[in-house]
């Protein structure tokens, strides 16, 4: 494929040079991740210029400072209402939207939600890392039980949220997880989202290196990506293995891809009603 | 010329047909009392229009879909009251930062917390100007009638859109829900105004360059200007800029400046009877009717009473209020709150005349007799 075949002609489409070095630790893998979505808005053939990238506030969410679209950033957990309002008024541009674990389910946790039930033609991608990197890793809604966190020094005591099963739940249309490790895939399952008609959610396990990481004493960087081999499972795999077998693992692949009439479209049968062409 | 339409209207009613006139196409609202009526009007007319209504998960969902709408290009509103107010806070000072175009509509009741939700009150005024952390400037309109409830929406959207900055609609429970004769005219025939949008090529824009004005263009999202509609400390290209501090107190400078500097084209004050006034009431939203009606009934009685109502409560009228301190010895500012507007007032007044506050809590508006009865009570006492 050509954006394989050439790396800098794609860094030099997507990305500002000019905004280089990215704020992430070495090691981090949300660059993966947001190199992943513009690989996919690349073979989707998109417009540049009908892209809008919108972000709500921390690690993940810096992604639209160096990415080449017109982008918004919010206030923390608040990208999704402006994505609502971006798409619902304009529904010829594809909105995607940048969101950490605690910006997506724990301070925008509602707006996810109905998001999710709206079923408006929005790609949102959680960099999911377990914990809230920028402010010095505090727990977080996706943390594991016992994991350590600056605000958990003797270990997380709640239960996280799985994101999918949340969305799935909420009534998401397309949900999807991947992982930094399986980078071809993950580059589909955002391909396969943005190309959904309807709310995508598509979940992006990338390790957090320097702070959930090192409290957790989970080794190098290299180590923790190759992790998720251990950590995840694909849905082919997922079908022959018992629940014991599923205890801890996260199921990797499409989880839900359904047809349901979309938002805007739905909204735009209102105003040929109200206008007295209606069917 | 086609005729202009004189019909009887509610407050809410008149403020979302002033939205329609305007040229507002996208509301995003979420329930509350007193402001529903405007969200339900708009439900049923911005299809009509081929607009977007959409009612959200919460009240700060509402505002961020108004701003996501707004930066396609769309003049977008939303309307609310009381608690919800508070809750737009954090969004309003994003569309300040960002600088986008839109109208907040705050039909005021009784606070602090849930209070009173079908009774008016007006103390959200400091939170208007002030609500939202950090430093920017905003416009804060203040309508007294149905009638202005239709003509300042539309000068609200039309303020939004040339100082690409959120304006707020301050209005209250008594001019949100009371009935009134109002004067329509034909929408193809009232002026309204669009952001101005940028002329050069699409590589030498620069969003947050403000022109003479302080306002830069404004290209529509999915047009051929890429550009960022930054909510962190930004330079003039957009981006971030979060540990230069010269370019962070230019941002705020602007942000501020923009409308503080440019106050002579945004302030509207009414003046009555302040040739010869000796005791002036400074009065804006539901209380400037009662205080014009104690002004008239102090003239009856031969007391040299002047009105004066700040329609535009921010940007603070300084100018015309010092005015009026440099004829009149005594100054009274009835409000319905424990005493907000007063202190600008006295600011600008700056001991030029006696300033006297009078608060009215609890719900019920004030009768022109309660601030009468003031006037007496200062002429008494010489």
């Amino acid at each position: 494929m050509a954006d394989q075949a050439n790396l800098s002609y794609l860094v030099d489409k997507y990305f500002y040079a000019s905004q280089m070095p990215t704020m992430w630790c070495p090691g981090c893998g949300n660059g993966v991740v947001a190199m992943s979505m513009c690989r996919a808005i690349e073979r989707l053939g998109l417009d540049m210029d009908k892209v809008i990238h919108v972000a709500g506030i921390g690690c993940a969410a810096v992604a639209h400072w160096y990415t080449k679209f017109t982008a918004l950033q919010t206030a923390h957990g608040r990208a999704l209402p402006s994505a609502t309002g971006i798409k619902l008024a304009n529904s010829e541009l594809n909105v995607v939207v940048t969101m950490g674990d605690g910006d997506a389910a724990a301070i925008g946790g509602n707006h996810l939600i109905h998001a999710c039930r709206r079923n408006i033609d929005v790609t949102a991608i959680v960099y999911n890392n377990f914990n809230y990197g920028m402010t010095g890793g505090q727990v977080g809604p996706t943390t594991p039980l016992g994991s350590f966190a600056s605000t958990a020094p003797y270990g997380n005591a709640e239960r996280p949220f799985d994101i999918c099963r949340l969305a799935e739940a909420a009534g998401a249309t397309y949900v999807a997880r991947g992982a930094v490790y399986y980078v071809e895939e993950l580059i589909s399952l955002i391909e396969r989202g943005i190309r959904h008609k309807g709310f995508a959610l598509i979940d992006a396990l990338t390790p957090c290196v320097t702070v959930f990481g090192r409290r957790n004493k989970l080794g190098t960087p290299g180590e923790m990506f190759k992790a998720q081999r251990r950590l995840t499972v694909s849905m082919k795999k997922a079908k022959d293995m018992s629940p014991e077998e599923l205890e801890g693992k996260l199921i990797r692949g499409v989880l839900v891809e359904k047809e349901v009439p979309e938002f805007t479209d739905e909204y735009d049968k209102i105003i040929a009603q109200a206008q007295g062409r209606g069917e | 010329m086609s005729k202009a339409r004189i019909t009887l209207m509610k407050g809410n009613e008149a403020c979302a047909e002033g939205a329609i006139a305007a040229g507002v196409r996208f509301f995003a609202g979420y329930p509350i009392t007193p402001s529903n009526e405007i969200a339900t009007i708009m439900a049923q007319r911005l299809p009509q229009v081929g607009g977007k209504f959409i009612q959200m998960e919460d009240e700060i969902g509402s505002l961020g879909a108004a701003i996501g709408a707004a930066l396609t290009g769309v003049k977008a509103m939303d309307a609310t009251s009381g608690p919800g107010f508070s809750l737009k806070m954090e969004n309003l000072g994003l569309a300040a930062m960002v600088e986008v175009p839109l109208v907040l509509i705050n039909v005021q009741r009784v606070g602090p917390s849930i209070g009173m939700a079908t009774s008016p009150a007006q103390g959200d005024v400091m939170q208007a100007r002030y609500g939202s952390h950090g430093d920017y400037g905003i416009i804060v309109v203040s309508p007294s009638s149905v009638q202005e409830m239709f003509d300042l929406t539309i000068k609200a959207v039309d303020f939004s859109e040339k100082y690409r900055v959120p304006v707020i609609l301050l209005a209250d429970q008594v001019v949100g829900h009371m009935r009134e004769r109002v004067v329509v005219p034909p929408y193809e025939e009232i002026e309204t105004t669009y952001r101005t949008e940028p002329s050069v090529s699409p590589e030498a824009y620069l969003p947050y360059r403000g022109d003479e004005r302080g306002v830069s263009p404004m290209a529509k999202f999915g047009s051929p200007y890429r550009w960022y509609a930054n909510s962190s400390s930004h330079g003039e290209d957009s981006f971030q800029a979060t540990s230069d501090y010269a370019i962070s107190e230019k941002l705020i400078q602007r942000l501020t400046n923009k409308i503080e500097k440019n106050k002579k084209e945004i302030t509207e004050v009414r003046e009555e009877f302040l040739d010869d006034a000796e005791i002036v009431i400074v009065a804006y939203g539901c209380t400037a009717r009662s205080a014009r009606g104690a002004v008239l009934k102090a003239r009856e009685e031969g007391i040299k009473a002047g009105f004066f109502r700040p329609i535009v409560l921010w940007p603070m009228p300084n100018e015309e209020i010092g005015q009026v301190a440099d004829t009149a010895r005594a100054i009274i500012v009835p409000e319905m709150n424990m005493g907000q507007y007063v202190h600008p007032v006295r600011e600008a007044v700056s001991g030029r005349a006696e300033v006297f506050s009078l608060p009215k809590v609890g719900g019920v508006a004030f009768s022109s007799n309660e601030i009468l009865e003031k006037i007496r009570e200062i002429v008494k006492n010489g």
